[in-house]
């Protein structure tokens, strides 16, 4: 089994943020992957999407599954991280007013994907991008 | 105890505004209190009731991510139009009180414990 799935992420709809991994965590349960891992790439997918909307003028993921692990790829055209080690401290946030007063901005996006995925990796590069890699072990 | 169960045991203090399909068979687990969002992500336990002053639409994906049971906006807080929306659509119990978050949670985990 090998399944692949792109999700294009929008920025302009906020309403719409958090779609693409509320549809995968559907996909997985219909595909009886273990709710353990489920959790995980809801968690992790969903941190990811927000970031892209909020930080990052939205971008692309794709997702692939295969028996032993699910890969998510999340890539943005946007500003790129400064300093990616800062960034992924507890409590880091750059969000500003109007985002924080939707209840984001704690600074746990980035923490909260590496502590529910087995592999994250980021890449990302100032004027060009960011794309966050991550894997969930089945 | 199930959501309906809980349900039906709530005054006047309480307004339903969307109920799930599944209610009357959800086992309700635990009360869970936070507003940041990337807290409720990783820490609001599945089949909670989940008290929040937040009533946009990312606490409906939230909830529907994280498999609580119901969601309660407390303080009277607004409950945006998408987000009523969005419930309805992704099936979600949302609940809405004017007391505080503290005497909501307290009322709800004596119904529940
Ligand atoms: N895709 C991205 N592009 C550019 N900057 C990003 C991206 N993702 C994260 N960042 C930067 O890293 C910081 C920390 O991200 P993190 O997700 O941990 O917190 P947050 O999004 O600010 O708040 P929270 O996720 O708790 O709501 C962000 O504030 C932002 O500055
Ligand atoms: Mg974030």
């Amino acid at each position: 089994m090998n399944l692949n799935f792109t999700y294009d992420v929008d920025s302009e709809d906020f309403t719409r943020a958090g779609e693409a991994s509320a549809d995968i965590k559907k996909k997985l349960k219909k595909m009886n992957v273990p709710h353990e891992a489920v959790r995980k790439v809801a968690i992790a997918m969903y941190e990811g999407e927000i970031n892209m909307v909020i930080h990052a003028n939205g971008g692309v993921i794709t997702v692939s599954v295969n028996e032993d692990s699910i890969t998510m790829v999340l890539a943005d055209k946007g500003p790129g991280i400064p300093d990616v080690e800062k960034a992924m401290q507890e409590g880091f946030s750059t969000a500003p007013d109007n985002i924080r007063a939707l209840g984001f901005g704690a600074g746990m996006g980035l923490p909260n994907m590496k502590k529910y995925t087995d592999e994250m990796h980021i890449d990302t590069e100032i004027g060009v991008g960011t794309t966050v890699t991550m894997k969930v072990n089945i | 105890m199930t959501l309906t169960e809980l349900i039906s045991k709530l005054d006047e203090r309480f307004t339903i505004i969307n109920l799930s399909d599944d209610a009357d068979q959800r086992q309700l687990s635990k009360v869970f209190c936070c507003d940041l969002l990337s807290f409720a992500m990783a820490r609001n336990p599945a089949d909670s009731v989940w008290v929040t002053v937040m009533g946009n639409v990312n606490t409906i994906g939230v909830m529907s991510l994280t498999d609580g049971a119901a969601v309660i906006i407390a303080e009277n807080a607004a409950i945006d139009e998408i987000a009523a929306k969005k419930a309805v659509e992704q099936n979600i119990a949302v609940i809405k009180t004017a007391l505080p978050v503290f005497e909501t949670a307290l009322t709800i985990h004596e119904l529940i414990k």
